[in-house]
């Protein structure tokens, strides 16, 4: 072995070794509940029963209906935070005066725990003690001020709202730092040429922007189809399962009905569909590399 | 100057949306509860009061959860960043066998519902006394910070030329010293970034601090909070005073990072 060639062995051990023990081996002894019959605090349960969860999966209203809600709560959710957060990044980054206070200012729903912005929204969209029922009513949009987290047509639409002005700092540091690290006289090289700022933006901005694009796309989708504490705090899955995800389902599944066998299994289902997505976007990025 | 009015009003708009709910948060949790109800929309109450928060402070176990979240997150937060910073060095200046296999398992370690590692979590720390532990939140909330703070430490690590470890390496140190005495400090804005994020999201945790931790003396301020709240579901004011002062820590914390975390990615970005 050559001097020194453990040496990146040595400062990676420790991270590996971790997420080896707490991520990993757990990750498998989980998957392998998915086909076990395992109901916590059952004595009896603990059999092998192969693919029956997934067999009742397939006949499980309540997984078509959280799998449908799962793509709608991400793609929309993802969407706006992605549109939102680029317009905040293109905003922030002219010079102004103030900037870098205005930039800590509208950053800070970021540092607010997850659960605690769901608690926050649950409450502005309570009638009693929040004010947009009823700014909602005055506007026409509402016939009674009532709370929306209630109503099943459009009740996911509050867990959304709360992940939306929680997630756009997110998109827009990343992006802004992109936008930081494009060097200044390719802009002004175009405009000699006389290119207007629409043109720059489409020639200029977004090839550049689009290794990042993607790059925090797909990591954000796959973390918002996974989050399910805004649901459980604000809504529980209800009512009438208008707002479960799979997330929060296997959360309902393994701690209100304590079926951990058939929570692993759905999260097994979960975890393939996003394993399948992250492939694809993958091959997409080296496509789009080999062109150029 | 058109251009300019625009932008000035479109980024006034996105302040007050970031900023209107926490602001509303702040409102109740200092309005007199027999105004709550009876004053309806109004942005300020007409008498303001403290009571809220003198009572949660008093005769809540709020202090002790306060207590236990501060000692989870600050050990957290070192020993994610320790480790991360290691892990992203190796990352950022060695080739080595075996490196996309590092990279693929920090990335699948992102890719699951947490709650399906749960209960095996439960069942290897329940053993070694680490359930109703702090340590036990300590070792699980640095294993799940980890990948990601090692993502943020690569990228800082990246801006820093190579040529300066290596100008130090022919004076005669070894790598390690190099490390320790020529980047390290050059890494600090890098270090304290990192250090916040991961801070903040251990702070913010409720699923393992929930399923790990059932005894009060060992719970941290999500899932005590959340404990108030299903028990006391009616006292808004209380609720809303614990939820602000559960807030002051990380949003200080974060207001005080957030220029080095652009910075941090703005490195990584010109690598691409």
């Amino acid at each position: 072995m050559r001097r020194g060639a453990w040496e990146p062995y040595f400062y990676v051990a420790p991270s590996v070794l971790l997420i080896a023990a707490i991520m990993v081996a757990p990750l498998i002894t989980g998957l392998s509940y998915a086909f076990h019959d395992i109901i916590l605090l059952d004595p009896l349960s603990g059999d092998f029963v192969g693919f029956d969860h997934f067999r009742d999966m397939a006949e499980d209203d309540s997984f078509w209906t959280a799998l449908a809600n799962t793509a709608v709560w991400t793609s929309v959710s993802v969407a706006l935070q992605f549109g939102l957060g680029l317009a905040l990044a293109l905003l922030l980054n002219h010079p102004l005066p103030g900037r870098r206070l205005v930039q800590a200012l509208i950053f800070l729903p970021w540092a607010v725990p997850g659960f605690l912005s769901g608690l926050t929204w649950a409450w502005l969209f309570n009638p009693v003690i929040g004010p947009l029922p009823h700014w909602l009513k005055a506007a026409g949009l509402m016939a009674e001020a009532s709370n929306i987290l209630s109503d099943p047509h459009v009740a996911l639409w509050g867990p959304i709202v709360a992940n939306v002005w929680w997630g756009i700092p997110f998109f827009a540091i990343t992006l802004l730092a992109a936008l930081q690290s494009i060097p200044k006289d390719i802009y002004e090289a175009a405009s000699i040429d006389g290119a207007g700022p629409w043109r720059q933006f489409c020639r200029i901005t977004l090839p550049l922007l689009a290794p990042t694009i993607l790059l925090t796309v797909m990591l954000r989708t796959v973390w918002v189809a996974n989050f399910a504490e805004l649901i459980v705090v604000m809504t529980k899955g209800g009512p009438a399962d208008a707002t479960q995800i799979l997330a929060s389902y296997i959360f309902s599944l393994a701690f209100q009905r304590l079926d951990f066998g058939y929570a692993s299994a759905v999260a097994a289902v979960l975890l393939l569909l996003l394993l399948g997505y992250a492939a694809a976007v993958m091959a997409l990025r080296r496509a789009m590399a080999e062109r150029g | 100057m058109m251009l300019r009015v625009l932008r000035i009003l479109a980024l006034a708009a996105f302040l007050l949306f970031a900023l209107f709910p926490l602001f509303w948060l702040l409102k109740v949790s200092v309005t007199p509860t027999d105004l709550l109800y009876g004053e309806g929309v109004r942005l300020w109450p007409s008498r303001m009061t403290l009571d809220h928060y003198v009572s949660v402070l008093r005769h809540t176990q709020f202090p002790l959860f306060f207590r236990n979240s501060l000692i989870v997150s600050a050990a957290t937060a070192i020993l994610s960043t320790v480790a991360a910073s290691a892990a992203g060095y190796a990352f950022s200046r060695f080739r080595f066998r075996g490196k996309a296999w590092v990279a693929g398992l920090l990335l699948v370690s992102q890719m699951f519902p947490l709650v399906i590692i749960v209960a095996p979590i439960f069942r290897l720390l329940a053993p070694l006394g680490l359930t109703n532990s702090l340590i036990g939140l300590i070792v699980v909330y640095t294993a799940v910070n980890v990948p990601f703070a090692a993502f943020l430490m690569q990228s800082f690590f990246e801006a820093i030329p190579k040529d300066l470890e290596e100008a130090a390496m022919m004076d005669g140190a070894t790598r390690f010293q190099a490390l320790r005495q020529v980047i390290l400090p050059l890494t600090l804005p890098g270090l304290a970034a990192t250090g916040g994020f991961v801070f903040s999201a251990a702070w913010s945790e409720l699923l393992f601090a929930l399923m790990l931790n059932s005894s009060a003396s060992v719970s941290t301020f999500p899932s005590g909070l959340l404990g108030f709240i299903s028990k006391f579901s009616v006292d808004f004011g209380q609720m809303m005073a614990a939820a602000f002062l559960a807030l002051l820590p990380v949003c200080a914390f974060f207001f005080l990072i957030q220029r080095h975390l652009v910075q941090g990615l703005t490195a990584g970005a010109v690598k691409g």
